[in-house]
């Protein structure tokens, strides 16, 4: 029994070190940041890549099944960036799992004159539960390895270690890390029972985090991605609650009236929310015990829904000032304060952009919401949804390329992506009852 | 000629109709005499039987009787009252418009009367609930149902109304009484609601 469970021990570290990748390319490469892809672009060209099916380099039915397994998770994952264009496998001139997967077993002239610009190819191994794989990333035209990777380690892992080689790849062609292993935290409504869940940046596994059945709203992701601020009404009135993820322990923050919309203050401890505490809706700083350290806003009538630049300098929110409820930016060093919003009558729900650049919010009009963007100075404003049931509740991905949000376009609400510049919107997820109010979380590690 | 006699025929056919109507409204007037005469008689053997129990009582404690009678059906009458009052109270709902906290007249009548209710009851210690329409989204909607349930309770406060006795809290557009997405049913859910605690 014992041996047994040190036998094992010994198994997951010898698999712990394998799966420590083993990386080859020319050392030029590995300084990153190719100019592939340039992400700001408004209208970006996607980058037509072929994805064959890697070759079983372990005769069997199950490592076979596994390798179209595999080069399925990868087609998947590339695809969801919304910057690659998968080239039609029917297309294909020659198959790397019968010629062999190197430089010396390929003609890229196969692959150019199908138009695919980049080619992976993968081999995969297979012995009792582990599995190994070997990926290279080529540029066809230029006829040369982009850079290769060898991973390995128990086959329930191949979906980490296949978006390992994604995150690798989107980071050496865009230069933006940390998509493939964010979450994304959301709230799942059927009847009158609200909880939260969260689930892959791709949609997948969907967990329940909460168990109550009080109203529960606004989820936000701390920045070290450890912990869940949200809105509850557990305890009768609408008070927020921190949870750690890992250990459920959670942290209470009550005022009298609402206390609602917790954001994380960046690089720092702390976080912002809007309290009714003084009789009027503000935005206070709290520190993470609850304790107000400063009021933010100081204007009678509705301030609400605080988001903080990248750097915490400024903090853009939604006030009823001016009448209607619009935009501002207050920057924290001048205590200075403008509107950011002049079109329509009803903008609310912002996001600062992970770059600092941009911020997306929701515009209703006739009782439907759409989904826009602009510059932090103003310039720059884009739709990014329309004619499209409700949009809402948009948040950035971490690296900034995708928005997620709420829409109604198929009836109930759903949650969807798009790219930041509001193409390829698709359903992130397929689950009962009604999704809403979707977080992000930061970078993460793929675990 | 032709015409003459239609007009006799009808003004016939409108006698006969007139005088069926009558008889009919005599008929029940007769029936409702039977029945008040009824219930005369049921009240005087009642009497009768009361006299006939209250041989041996006093003329004194006979009246301490009828009085004692006389505040209770005094008191049920003032309960049934109050808790008609109390239902009403807590029925009647304060209503909005869009993106809106500020009270109507309308809303500022129903209020005063809830004042009333305040003020004859100073135990009496209430929740008011602000609640939104669907339309907009549901960050903005927590804080407009806050204002709202808040700008009825600056309301009660400023008429004299103590404010440790008045809670507010917000359901935003979480709770809507009627779900279905029209304008009648957009217009019901902006609202302010009193709850007894």
């Amino acid at each position: 029994m014992q041996i047994k469970g040190l036998a094992r021990i010994g198994l997951i570290l010898v698999l712990t070190i394998i799966i420590g990748q083993w990386a080859w390319g020319s050392a030029a490469h590995s300084e990153a940041a190719y100019d592939y892809i340039n992400i700001s672009e408004p209208f970006l060209k996607k980058i037509p890549i072929a994805v064959p099916v890697f070759k079983t380099m372990t005769e069997s039915d199950k490592a076979a099944d596994r390798a179209h397994q595999a080069t399925n998770i990868l087609s998947d994952g590339l695809e969801f960036t919304g910057y690659f264009k998968l080239v039609d496998p029917a297309a294909f001139l020659e198959q790397p799992r019968d010629k062999g997967i190197t430089s010396a077993d390929l003609n890229f002239g196969n692959w150019t004159d199908i138009g695919a610009e980049l080619l992976i190819t993968g081999g995969l191994w297979l012995s009792d539960d582990t599995v190994r794989m070997e990926i290279r990333l080529f540029d066809t035209f230029k006829g040369e390895l982009l850079f290769g990777k060898r991973y390995g380690g128990s086959q329930s892992d191949m979906r980490q270690m296949l978006h390992r080689f994604c995150d690798e790849m989107v980071y050496r062609l865009t230069g933006k890390q940390g998509l493939f292993g964010s979450q994304i935290v959301f709230i799942n409504k059927q009847g009158n029972q609200n909880a939260i869940y969260i689930c892959g940046f791709d949609g997948h596994a969907p967990q329940r985090l909460t168990k109550s059945q009080a109203i529960t709203l606004f989820p936000a992701w701390s920045p070290d991605g450890a912990s869940i601020a949200y809105t509850s009404y557990a305890g009768g009135s609408p008070s927020i609650l921190i949870r750690r993820i890992d250990s459920g322990k959670t942290r209470r923050i009550a005022y009298d009236g609402i206390n609602i919309t917790p954001t994380w203050l960046p690089g720092q401890p702390g976080l912002a929310a809007t309290l009714s505490v003084s009789g009027d809706e503000e935005i206070y700083l709290l520190t993470e015990s609850g304790k107000i350290d400063k009021r933010l806003t100081d204007s009678w009538g509705i301030d609400v829904s605080p988001t903080f630049s990248p750097d915490g300098k400024k903090m853009a929110f939604v006030s009823k000032r001016a009448g209607t409820p619009q935009i501002y930016i207050k920057n924290l060093e001048t205590d200075e304060t403008r509107r950011l919003t002049y079109e329509g009558n009803y903008n609310t729900e912002p996001d600062w952009s992970p770059d600092g650049e941009k911020i997306v919010y929701s515009a209703m009009e006739g009782g439907q919401a759409d989904i826009f963007v602009i510059g932090t100075d103003g310039e720059g404003l884009t739709q990014l949804t329309r004619n499209a049931g409700s949009n809402e509740a948009p948040a950035w991905s971490p690296d900034g390329t995708l928005i997620v949000f709420s829409s109604t376009r198929s009836g109930t609400a759903k949650l969807y992506v798009m790219t930041a510049s509001g193409t390829d919107q698709r359903p992130l997820l397929d689950m009962a009852g009604e999704q809403i109010l979707p977080d992000w979380s930061p970078a993460m590690e793929i675990k | 000629m032709k015409q003459q006699r239609l007009g006799v025929t009808f003004g016939l056919l409108l006698l006969v109709i007139a005088f069926l109507f009558v008889v009919s409204c005599a008929k029940h007037k007769e029936v409702a005499t039977t029945a008040g005469e009824e219930q005369a008689e049921a009240a005087e053997q009642a009497k009768q039987t009361g006299e006939e129990a209250a041989t041996g009582i006093s003329e004194e404690e006979l009246a301490a009787q009828e009085r004692a009678e006389a505040v209770a059906e005094k008191r049920r009458r003032q309960a049934e009252e109050e808790r008609a009052a109390k239902q009403e109270f807590v029925n009647e709902n304060v209503y909005f418009g869009f993106d809106d906290a500020s009270l109507t007249r309308k809303a500022r009548q129903i209020l005063a009367e809830k004042v009333e209710w305040l003020r004859k009851h100073p135990d009496g210690e209430v929740v008011i609930e602000g609640h939104c329409d669907e339309r907009g989204t549901k960050e903005y909607n927590m804080a407009l149902g806050q204002r709202r349930a808040q700008s009825i309770k600056n309301y009660l406060v400023n008429a004299g109304i103590d404010p440790s006795r008045l809670e507010t809290i917000s359901y935003g557009e979480e709770r809507p009484v009627d779900p279905r997405h029209n304008e009648m049913a957009w217009a019901k859910n902006r609202r302010g609601v009193f709850r007894i605690k």
